[in-house]
C-alpha cells in the first residue's frame, strides 16, 4: 500500500508550488470563461477546467502519481462513473 | 458447467456429538472462547458468523417493528376518514415503515445478515478480508439506527416526508429532518463498508482451486452487489447531506427562486435509490439460485448466464434513475432515454427466471420449505416484474403515476422477492448455523399462508391504482372502500404467516431434531463443515474445490429431512 517505501521521495516544494501556481490559473480561467456568452458551451468550458484541477490535485497533492495501477485504475473507475451519472442528467437539463 | 471435470468428494464424515434437545445452540462457532464473558465475546467477535448472526437478529427486530407499522397504516386504510389516527400521526407512521424497512431492514438484510454467515464459508475462507472493519459496520449500523429512533422523539416531532424525503418539502417541513437524515448518512456507510469488504474478500480470498467458474451463484450475487453498495451509496451520502445543508445554512441549492433546481434533488435521490432495489434484490436472486438445484437435484441451468446477469443487472441498473421522474417536469429526451433503458433491465431478470424455471425442468423435485419459498419467490417476483414495465413505459407510468399501483408493484417485488428470499435463506441455512432442524411442514404451511395473504395485500393495489387512488393519501372516496378492505384483510393473514414461520424456527433453534454436516444434500463448501462450523471454518489448511458448485453427484440428502 506505501509506495514510499519502495524508495519514492516526497515531492519537491518546487513541483508543489508550481501545481498551486497552475491551480490559480485554472481558476482565474473559469472566472474569465464564465464571462464569455458560449450557451451551453460554458458548462462544458467549466467542467473541463474543473477537470483538469481535480486531476492535478489527486495526482500531485494526493500523491495518486506514485501509487501503483489498481489505485490509478479504482480512482479512475470512480471518475468515470461520475462523468456518466452528471452525462445522463444533461438528457433532462440540457433539452429542458 | 459442463467444462468442470467433476471428480469424486468424499463427504467429511464428521460424527455429530449426541446434542441435549434443548437449550441454546451449542458447539462450533457457539462455544464462548475460554476467559470471556458470552455478552463481551459477542459484542467483541470478528467472527464474520457471529457479526451475521448480530446483523440477523437486528434486521429481524427491525423488520418486526416495520410490519407492526404496516399493519396500523392498513388498519387506518380499512375505511374512509379517520379510524385509529389523526393525519399527521399517520404521514409520520408511513414515513417511518418506509425508513425503517428500506434503510434498516432490506437493504442490509441479505448481504450483511446471510452474507457474512455464508460468504467466506462458501469460497473456503476463514473470514472475511477486513474482519475488524466488519465489526465496525456493524457498530455503524446499530448508531444510525439509534439515531433514526432519536429523530422520532426530538425536535419538531417524527419525520413525515415519506422515505424519499422529496425537497421543496423535506427542505421546509418543522419535523425533524436533520436527525433522520444523519442517521440515513451513517447507515450507508456501514453499507459501504460491507461490500468493500466483501468485494476484497471474493477477490482475495477464494480458495485456491476456486476459479470465478466455479463460485457459488450466492456468492457471484453479493459480489455485484458489494460494487452497487461501493459506487452509488456515496451519491446517497451527499444528497441526504444537501438536504442537511439545505435546512440548516438555507443554501437555496433547490429552490427555484434563487437559482436552485429542484429537479435536481429527484436525480440526485434516484440515483442511488434506483440502484439500491438492486442492492436489495439481487442477493436474493443468489439465494435462490443456490437453492433451486439442491432441491431439484440438478445442475444449475445456465450457470454463466446467470452469473453474468447479476453484473449486468448492476451495470445497467445504475442508468435508469430517471424512470421514477417521468411526470416530474423533466425534459421529453430524457423520458424517452430512461424509458428505453429500463426495458433493458428487465432482460437480465427475465433471464434469470428463465433459467430456474429451466432448473426445476424434469429435476427430481424435493417440495422442502427452502425451495416452496423460492417458488414464491419466482411467482411474486413475476408478477413485480411484470407491472414494473407498465411503471418503465413512459406513456402507462403518466396514468398510475403517485398511485396504489406503484406501492403494489413496489411490495410485490421487495416483500415478494426480497422478503421471501431472505426467507428461502433462513430456511436453507438454518441447519448448518444452528445444527437442528425446524419442522417442515410447518414451515411449508406458513410459507403457503404467506403467499395467499401477500396476494390479497398487494393485488387489491394494483386495481386501486388503475382506478386512481392515489399514494400517501389518509383519506379517500368512497368508491376505494371495498379493495381497501380486502387489502386489510391480507395484511392480517400474512402478519399470521410471519407469526407461525417466526414460532417455527424460533422452536427449531430450542428443540428441533440435531442434523448433520449437509441435511439438504448440497454441494458447495459451506456444507462440507460441520453444523454448526467452528470458529476457524475450514483451519489452517485450504479446502479443495473438486467439484461444481451444483453437482450432486454422490451425495445424498440426510434422513432427518428423507
Ligand atoms: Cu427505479
Amino acid at each position: 500500500m506505501h509506495a514510499h517505501e519502495e524508495g519514492h521521495h516526497p515531492p519537491s516544494y518546487r513541483l508543489l508550488i508550481g501545481v498551486w501556481g497552475a491551480l490559480m490559473v485554472l481558476t482565474a480561467v473559469t472566472v474569465w470563461v464564465a464571462q464569455v456568452p458560449l450557451g451551453f458551451l460554458n458548462v462544458v468550458a467549466a467542467m473541463a477546467v474543473a477537470t483538469c484541477k481535480a486531476l492535478l490535485v489527486t495526482l500531485f497533492f494526493m500523491h495518486l502519481k506514485d501509487e501503483n495501477w489498481t489505485f490509478k485504475g479504482m480512482v479512475l473507475l470512480v471518475f468515470v462513473i461520475l462523468a456518466i451519472f452528471i452525462g445522463f442528467t444533461f438528457f433532462d437539463t440540457a433539452y429542458r | 458447467m459442463a467444462e468442470i471435470p467433476m471428480a469424486e468428494t468424499p463427504m467429511a464424515e464428521t460424527p455429530m456429538a449426541e446434542t441435549p434437545m434443548t437449550g441454546t445452540p451449542d458447539g462450533g462457532f457457539w462455544t464462548t472462547p475460554p476467559g470471556r464473558s458470552t455478552l463481551g465475546s459477542w459484542l467483541l467477535t470478528t467472527d464474520h458468523k457471529r457479526i451475521g448472526l448480530l446483523y440477523l437478529w437486528c434486521i429481524l427486530a427491525f423488520f418486526a417493528v416495520g410490519v407492526l407499522l404496516g399493519l396500523l397504516i392498513r388498519l387506518e386504510l380499512i375505511a374512509p376518514g379517520r379510524t385509529i389516527m389523526a393525519q399527521q400521526t399517520y404521514n409520520a407512521v408511513f414515513t417511518l415503515h418506509g425508513v425503517i424497512m428500506i434503510f434498516m431492514v432490506v437493504i442490509p438484510s441479505i448481504p450483511a445478515a446471510f452474507g457474512n454467515i455464508v460468504m467466506p464459508l462458501q469460497i473456503g475462507a476463514e473470514d472475511v478480508a477486513f474482519p475488524r472493519l466488519n465489526l465496525f459496520s456493524w457498530y455503524l449500523y446499530i448508531l444510525g439506527a439509534a439515531i433514526a429512533v432519536v429523530s422520532l422523539f426530538t425536535g419538531g416531532g417524527a419525520p413525515d416526508t415519506g422515505w424519499t424525503f422529496y425537497v421543496p418539502f423535506s427542505a421546509t417541513t418543522s419535523t425533524n429532518v436533520n436527525v433522520a437524515v444523519l442517521a440515513v448518512f451513517i447507515l450507508g456507510f456501514s453499507s459501504i463498508l460491507t461490500g468493500l469488504n466483501f468485494i476484497v474478500t471474493i477477490h482475495r480470498l477464494r480458495a485456491p482451486s476456486m476459479g470465478w467458474t466455479r463460485m457459488p451463484l450466492f456468492t457471484w450475487g453479493l459480489y455485484a452487489t458489494a460494487w452497487i453498495q461501493v459506487l452509488a451509496t456515496p451519491v446517497l451520502g451527499i444528497t441526504v447531506l444537501l438536504i442537511f445543508a439545505e435546512r440548516v445554512l438555507g443554501l437555496g441549492l433547490f429552490d427555484p427562486a434563487r437559482g436552485g433546481d429542484p429537479i435536481l434533488y429527484q436525480h440526485l435521490f434516484w440515483i442511488y435509490s434506483h440502484p439500491a432495489v438492486y442492492i436489495m434484490i439481487v442477493p436474493a436472486m443468489g439465494v435462490i439460485s443456490d437453492v433451486i438445484p439442491v432441491f431439484a437435484r440438478k445442475n444449475i441451468f445456465g450457470y454463466k448466464t446467470i452469473a453474468i446477469s447479476s453484473l449486468a443487472i448492476a451495470f445497467a441498473g445504475s442508468l435508469v434513475w430517471a424512470h421514477h421522474m417521468f411526470v416530474s417536469g423533466m425534459s421529453d429526451v430524457a423520458v424517452m432515454v430512461f424509458s428505453l433503458l429500463t426495458f433493458i433491465v428487465a432482460i437480465p431478470s427475465a433471464v434469470k427466471v428463465f433459467n430456474w424455471v429451466s432448473t426445476l425442468y424434469k429435476g427430481s423435485i424435493y417440495l422442502d420449505p427452502p425451495l416452496i419459498y423460492s417458488l414464491g419467490f419466482i411467482f411474486l417476483f413475476s408478477m413485480g416484474g411484470v407491472t414494473g414495465l407498465v411503471l418503465g413505459g413512459a406513456g402507462t407510468d403518466v396514468h398510475v403515476h403517485d398511485t396504489y399501483f406503484v406501492v403494489g408493484h413496489f411490495h410485490y417485488v421487495i416483500f415478494g422477492g426480497t422478503g421471501f428470499g431472505l426467507f428461502a435463506a433462513m430456511h436453507f441455512w438454518f441447519p448448518k448455523v444452528y445444527g437442528r432442524l425446524y419442522n417442515l411442514k410447518i414451515a411449508n404451511v406458513a410459507a403457503v399462508i404467506l403467499v395467499i395473504g401477500l396476494n390479497m395485500l398487494y393485488f387489491p393495489m394494483y386495481l386501486l391504482g388503475l382506478e386512481g387512488m392515489p399514494r400517501r393519501y389518509y383519506d379517500y372516496l368512497p368508491q376505494y372502500t371495498d379493495l381497501h378492505v380486502v387489502s386489510t384483510v391480507g395484511s392480517w393473514i400474512t402478519a399470521a404467516g410471519l407469526a407461525l414461520m417466526a414460532w417455527n424456527l424460533w422452536r427449531g433453534l430450542r428443540h428441533g431434531a440435531p442434523c448433520g454436516p449437509n441435511p439438504w444434500g448440497a454441494a458447495t463448501l459451506e456444507w462440507t463443515l460441520p453444523s454448526p462450523p467452528p470458529t476457524e471454518n475450514f483451519g489452517p489448511v485450504e479446502p479443495e474445490v473438486t467439484r461444481g458448485p451444483y453437482d450432486f453427484k454422490g451425495i445424498e440428502r440426510e434422513e432427518v429431512v428423507a
